[in-house]
């Protein structure tokens, strides 16, 4: 594979390869940002991929007072599903588990989308009847009353299907420590990026899939060519000095959402250089064939 | 570009009829044909170009220099996105069943402003009539959209069968303030007089002077209510005193309990 180099580190001439998914996005605000925090930590908690939580979600950015419609600190929740029949139903689900069961929160709509999730109007029945919709220049909120006073949720919210889900970084470096420093630099600068999250711990992943099993049923195992204890014994792709491999995942609301985050990471990696970080940088794909989003590393080198 | 303006040349020797002269009804017609147009209420003729002189411009912003109580259903049935400047008085029915726009008057306006309002956005710098925004006879439902703000203040009735919708009294009510409200906001930085709320079903009142609400109004406590911060915060621009009365820990009083009872009047604590 011939390589390019940036400040010592090495390039993959590869690409992630990603799909087109519905997504959705929320401001929960609170009474200070301890409370929207945790509701929106716990409405995207057990969110890290579609294929066992049924979306991805995650922590966008906090959003002051000052920009708020009801000038509490808020934070902005992004989450993804695979259709929009299955993001209402996770939307619906968690905001009824996580936020309204939250002491303080409230929720708007942040998504212009082309479609709309009802959230108030399903919530709105926990209610029983005491709850009141009021019409603040055109959008419809809905007050139920609940033991803290009462939860403030906006009736519909947006959902585009023109979302983008599994961006992607392979970070390859010398040992665990090493790698984990530049993972994390990367994560961070991913993170800073709007519109786009890394929904799965810390936005790392350390168990990357490839298709298909030895096992029956199984649809997806371990991705041995990049496991290092395995390099010996399988057909791996990783050279002699690489120890430990982490991913980062990206989903976006946009496509240019999710090349500007994978953008943002590599720079962050590769500013850290080999020595304190990693060595080399690859991306995951699955020939091309199976996504419509191609995120050629090469085009995204600062 | 400037404005359609249409000046006022002398008082009406009748109520006329304004509700023809919005922009999408006057688009495509010429200045001598709008001059023709029959705007009298009774058996007499009387004509626009008898009224106004005419100055034709940008059909999106109707203007008209100088106003007159006689002046009756302005802006009747307005479409988003277009608007009406009256510099000067009103008569009945401004804004009547709109559909959206923005109105403003510099002077007061009649009975029945805003009534069936759906959308629009209704600015009085003077006082309002009685019935604002109130359904004519027969009629269901009041206001059902769109905001009113009046600066002076209003008659009796003011906000009857509201709907939907926020009304912005900054001077005082007469009688019977928020009578058979369905839903929606109205507040009032001002005196009430009498009766306020009764047979209130859904709305919200909010009133800066609290006062003795009746029986059929139930103390609910003191509250900081995440609803009143948003239309706090969206009136900001409209009326300072009202956001600022909004930004306060409010009592609610729940009613009316003599209909559906799930309304409230919000006011602030005594003292």
């Amino acid at each position: 594979m011939p390589e390019l180099v940036r400040n010592g580190v090495r390039i993959d001439d590869s690409f992630a390869e990603a799909f087109p998914m519905s997504g959705t996005g929320i401001l929960i605000t609170g009474p200070n940002v301890k409370w929207a925090r945790q509701a929106a930590q716990t409405m995207t908690g057990f969110a890290t991929s579609v294929i066992g939580c049924g979306c991805e979600a995650g922590i966008d950015y906090e959003v002051p007072p000052e920009e708020t419609p009801d000038g509490r600190p808020g934070v902005r929740a992004l989450l993804f599903a695979m259709s929009s029949k299955d993001a209402e139903k996770q939307l619906v689900n968690r905001l009824g588990q996580c936020v309204l069961t939250c002491p303080g929160s409230a929720v708007y709509s942040t998504v212009p989308g082309e479609f709309e999730i009802k959230v108030g109007d399903a919530v709105r029945q926990f209610g029983d009847k005491w709850q009141m919709s009021k019409v603040v220049e055109g959008r419809r909120y809905w007050r139920v009353p609940v033991m803290d006073g009462e939860f403030f949720c906006e009736g519909k919210v947006g959902l585009t299907k023109k979302s983008v889900g599994g961006g992607n970084l392979l970070v390859m470096g010398a040992d665990w420590d090493s790698t984990m420093r530049a993972t994390e630099a990367g994560v961070a600068a991913v993170q800073s990026v709007r519109d786009a999250i890394a929904p799965f711990p810390g936005g790392i992943v350390r168990s990357g899939s490839k298709v298909g099993s030895k096992y029956k049923g199984m649809g997806a195992s371990t991705n041995d060519a990049y496991c290092p204890t395995l390099r010996g014994v399988t057909k791996s792709a990783l050279d002699e000095d690489i120890g430990c491999v982490l991913e980062i995942v990206i989903d976006g609301l946009t496509d240019a959402a999710v090349s500007a985050a994978m953008r943002a990471g590599l720079k962050a990696i590769i500013d850290m250089g080999p020595e304190q970080g990693a060595k080399r940088i690859g991306a995951g794909n699955y020939g091309g064939k199976l996504g419509p989003f191609h995120y050629h590393l090469k085009e995204l080198l600062p | 570009m400037k404005p359609f303006t249409l000046k006022l040349r002398q008082e009406p020797p009748q109520r006329v009829d304004l509700s023809v002269l919005t922009p999408d009804r006057l688009a495509g017609l010429s200045p001598a044909q709008i001059e023709k147009i029959d705007i009298g209420v009774t058996k007499f003729s009387t004509k626009v170009g008898d009224i106004f002189e005419i100055s034709p411009g940008d059909l999106k912003n109707l203007r008209y220099e100088g106003g007159s109580s006689r002046f009756d259903l302005i802006g009747a049935k307005l479409l988003p996105e277009f608007s009406i400047h009256v510099d000067g008085d009103v008569g009945a029915q401004l804004g009547r069943l709109a559909y959206g726009g923005r109105i403003t008057v510099t002077g007061s306006a009649g009975a029945y402003a805003a009534s069936g309002n759906l959308g629009a956005e209704i600015e009085i710098s003077g006082d309002a009539g009685d019935f604002l925004a109130a359904p004519l006879a027969g009629e269901l439902s009041g206001m059902a959209g769109g905001r009113v703000i009046i600066r002076g203040s209003v008659g009796s009735r003011a906000g009857d069968r509201l709907r939907r919708g926020v009304i912005v009294i900054e001077g005082s009510a007469a009688e019977d303030l928020g009578s058979r409200v369905i839903a929606g906001t109205i507040v009032v930085l001002g005196a009430t007089q009498g009766r306020v709320g009764y047979l209130n079903k859904r709305g919200t009142l909010i009133l800066a002077q609290c006062k003795d609400f009746g029986p059929t109004y139930l103390d609910c406590g003191a509250h900081h209510l995440t609803y009143i911060g948003l239309l706090g915060r969206s009136l900001e621009s409209a009326s300072a005193n009202a956001a600022r009365l909004l930004s306060r820990k409010l009592r609610r009083y729940g009613g009316d309990t003599s209909v559906y009872g799930k309304g409230e009047i919000l006011t602030p604590l005594r003292g």
